[in-house]
């Protein structure tokens, strides 16, 4: 189908309004990130300013960032890998045995409200001496990269072809060695896709770390509040430390686009 | 609960058994492989959420406030009561929730089918207006609250100047009465019209062409294509879209809280369930209260979905 020329110019202006739409407020976040208040404050200063790295050794030396970047790193990484650990094989049972029941259990998940679990999480773990410490994040994080991995595989796993597991249990593999060494193998597209959906999910998640994380194990997005103080607020520090939380997750989505397209886009053509 | 031999569907298992020289616990994984691979997750999701689920229950039917550790009291339905009645801060809370949750999803929708419509046939640079749609999409929200907060700043936002540039303004933007709620209803359109995108994208590439090309021979315009053909075909990914969307849409608590604070703001301007149960857990630790606006909440996502699916069905 041709489409024709009036049609090509209205959308290409309309693509572009578009684009310009969703990138200037990021470009405009990392433009107040790199000026000085003075010249936050200053309309004059709005596009043509002299570039200043302050806001940055600010959030990075003074309010202890590279503490928080490793948090958000270990909780994410770890929440994902046990969450893989957990979710693969499980997505792979409800998929081959349609288990649609037990993942419905799973599935719910996404659609409790956080607030409602993590009043009973906050007495338990508070009595068990956890609150603050990394392994109750991790824990919070993976109620959320759970549900998510196995969403997520088993809609990989049910395109994935039974006949090749059968063809390898006729050369004498056992069940689950033919998982291991067929399905799994096969599986890798999917499972970096699930593994990196769930990192983003829970590099971004703010309300699990705003309750059960101390000063010393806060995530990035709760550390975002150091700059926003009762009478005022340090802009340029606010948008460095906003940049310094944004910035992982957008290289990620900019290098694994197709991964994460696939992963946000799961199960929805499905009907 | 998961009583699978009884499902409708043909079970996928194969019927070949397993090779008789492995070992004994090796060939006891085998037969028992559904569940020992199912079971770990199951057990993770009963302890940490079936479990906890069951507790808002109960706390929703005593009187417990203050420390987690104090001692409380059976009321019966005495909170569903307290909570039913108040129209001070809960059925504004429920309007609010309502309110955004569906001014949110319209305008999600309709942006969104614009764009993907824009975006269906391949053109030059298809590649970074992707780029540029996901970008949002994937950015913490909690830093996309901040962004925006400086953006719509009364007096030093590019907001202003921008309205200033065409004679209007100033607005008051986060900071109005009656303006916030709109304003962090605009920023969720921003942040979250992308997923719709790319959502429905992925349900246009798989439309097979015939029937576009079938109404083109009968002389059908573009829009009557859209209307009868495009859109009916695409209704089972729209209501996927809607679902995903409205269950995210109503638990919005990240961008409310980065640019109101807590109890949404000084009038509770933007105070939805989630912000208003948060605030009665963590803010005022009236426990008992919360768990039973929780239950209520949750009954209504329920509800809103149950609607959803169930029109997918009339549709179909």
């Amino acid at each position: 189908m041709r489409a024709r020329t009036p049609f090509k110019v209205f959308r290409v202006a309309a693509l572009v309004l578009v684009v310009l739409a969703l990138l200037a407020p990021l470009a405009w976040m990392v433009a107040a990130s790199l000026k000085t208040n003075v010249d936050i404050y200053n309309p004059d200063k709005a596009l043509v300013f002299s570039p200043t790295w302050d806001n940055y050794s600010k959030v990075l030396q003074q309010a202890n960032y590279v503490q928080f970047i490793v948090n958000s790193l270990w909780v994410a990484f770890a929440a994902t890998a046990l969450s893989l650990l957990l979710g693969v094989p499980a997505a792979y049972s409800m998929s081959r045995f349609t288990m649609r029941r037990s993942a419905l259990v799973v599935l719910m998940a996404r659609v409790i409200p956080a607030v409602s679990l993590l009043v009973p999480w906050y007495y338990v773990f508070s009595n068990l001496k956890m609150v603050g410490g990394f392994t109750v994040l991790i824990l919070s994080h993976m109620f959320v990269s759970l549900p998510l991995i196995v969403y997520i595989m088993m809609g990989y796993f049910d395109g994935l072809p039974l006949e090749l597991e059968e063809s390898g249990m006729v050369d004498g593999l056992t069940p689950i060695g033919a998982f291991r060494r067929i399905t799994l193998p096969l599986s890798t597209p999917g499972i970096a896709t699930a593994g990196i959906l769930s990192f983003i999910f829970s590099w971004n998640n703010f309300m699990f770390a705003l309750v059960l994380s101390s000063a010393d194990t806060k995530t990035l997005p709760v550390a975002i509040f150091d700059f926003v103080g009762y009478a005022s607020i340090d802009w340029g520090g606010l948008m460095a430390a906003s940049t310094v939380v944004t910035l992982p997750i957008m290289l990620i989505a900019l290098f694994a686009q197709k991964y994460v397209v696939s992963g946000l886009t799961a199960g929805a053509t499905k009907g | 609960m998961a009583a699978t031999t009884t499902s409708p569907n043909p079970t996928r298992e194969s019927s070949l058994t397993t090779s008789t020289s492995t070992p004994g616990w090796a060939r006891w994984a085998n037969r028992h492989r559904k569940w020992l691979f199912a079971s770990p997750a199951m057990v993770f999701v009963a302890v940490l959420i079936v479990f906890p689920v069951a507790w808002t229950v109960y706390l929703s039917l005593t009187d417990a406030e203050g420390s987690v550790r104090a001692e409380s009291e059976f009321v019966g339905f005495a909170n569903y009561l307290e909570v039913l009645g108040d129209t001070d801060r809960f059925w504004p809370a429920v309007a609010r929730t309502v309110f955004f949750t569906g001014g949110v999803l319209a305008v999600e929708i309709v942006l969104g089918m614009a764009i993907a419509l824009l975006l269906w046939r391949p053109f030059k640079g298809e590649k970074w207006v992707r780029v540029a749609i996901l970008l949002p999409l994937v950015a913490t929200p909690v830093a996309v609250g901040m962004m925006w907060r400086l953006i719509f700043d009364p007096n030093i936002g590019m907001a202003n100047r921008v309205l200033g540039w065409f004679g209007l303004g100033p607005w008051p933007w986060l900071a109005g009465e009656h303006s916030a709620l709109p304003t962090t209803m605009f920023i969720d359109v921003w942040q979250w019209t992308p997923m719709i995108v790319l959502i429905l994208l992925a349900g246009l590439t798989s439309l097979s062409d015939e029937p576009q090309e079938a109404a083109l021979i009968d002389g059908a315009n573009a829009w009557q294509r859209f209307r009868h053909v495009t859109l009916p075909l695409l209704m089972p990914t729209l209501v996927v879209a809607v679902l995903l969307r409205g269950i995210d849409a109503l638990k919005t608590f990240d961008i409310l809280y980065a640019t109101k604070g807590k109890g949404g703001g000084s009038f509770h301007e933007v105070e939805t369930l989630n912000v208003y149960a948060y605030g009665l857990s963590f803010d005022y630790n009236e426990y008992g209260v919360s768990s039973a606006v929780l239950i209520i909440f949750f009954l209504i996502i329920i509800g809103s979905m149950w609607a959803v699916t169930s029109r997918r069905k009339d549709a179909s």
